[in-house]
């Protein structure tokens, strides 16, 4: 499975892959961020530090929890395509493009969480999405 | 509601530790180019690290404060990675960057606006 994955994430010097690699990065980071919120109202016994007894159950509830579970496997999966972009990409190019993370976060919260949109949030997405693909052109450049 | 001075220089302080943890990221990174099994080295584990740790100052001026004013210091972070890029990796400051990197800033500064 590794060398599947070192395939596929092996880029040429003029490559844009990176740039993608990094746009998936988003994507994930930003439905981790929304399984960890769902994680967050998911009910969870009290542990006391001083009475073991109250572990178990705690541990119990703490592998129960789908969503924080597959939040953080998310978050780990995207910290993995991330090296694997800084590995052949500019850090200056791909950093920002990070940004592109607040722009699916405002997406979804509007679809999950019903949050208002406005001019100011539409016109924040417009101005980052043209960011990154001012971004993506130069990562071809150098 | 005002925001805390406080609460600006933990959010700044947040996004610098992040930008550091990228450039640890990426020294780790070129570790890679042996191979995946070189996954585990001190770099990317201090990197790792830092981003972790950056999310403890961030929450915390995150509590106080709007966020129209403290979203767009994040984009500090991005603006001091182009310079670490220059000065450890030795990547250019191009014009490109530099329009891109205004494009973004403007953009979370809208976000932030648009979300209080």
């Amino acid at each position: 499975m590794l060398e599947a994955l070192e395939n596929l994430t092996t880029t040429s010097a003029a490559s844009r892959k990176p740039v993608y690699m990094v746009c998936v990065c988003t994507i994930l980071a930003a439905f981790a961020q929304v399984l960890l919120k769902m994680a967050a109202v998911h009910p969870m016994p009290a542990v006391d530090v001083r009475d073991l007894s109250t572990l178990l159950p705690f541990l119990l509830a703490l592998a129960g929890n789908a969503p924080l579970i597959f939040g953080y496997t998310l978050h780990g999966a995207n910290a993995l395509l991330l090296v694997l972009a800084l590995r052949d990409g500019h850090l200056s190019v791909l950093y920002p493009i990070y940004a592109l993370s607040y722009v699916w976060v405002n997406l979804l919260s509007m679809w999950l969480f019903h949050e208002s949109m406005n001019a100011w949030k539409i016109g924040g997405v417009v101005l980052i999405i043209s960011g990154v693909a001012v971004l993506g052109k130069v990562s071809t450049a150098e | 509601m005002n925001t805390p001075a406080s609460s600006i220089l933990l959010v700044m302080f947040a996004s610098v530790i992040g930008s550091f943890g990228a450039v640890f990221l990426k020294m780790g990174a070129a570790k890679l180019k042996g191979g995946l099994r070189y996954l585990v080295n001190p770099q990317l584990a201090i990197g790792v690290g830092l981003f972790l740790g950056s999310s403890i100052p961030f929450l915390m001026g995150l509590k106080h404060g709007e966020l129209s004013v403290l979203y767009p210091m994040v984009s500090l972070g991005y603006i001091c990675s182009l310079f670490w890029s220059r000065l450890f990796f030795g990547e250019p400051i191009t014009r490109g960057k530099l329009g891109a990197l205004a494009l973004i800033a403007l953009g979370i500064i809208c976000i932030g606006v648009g979300g209080r």
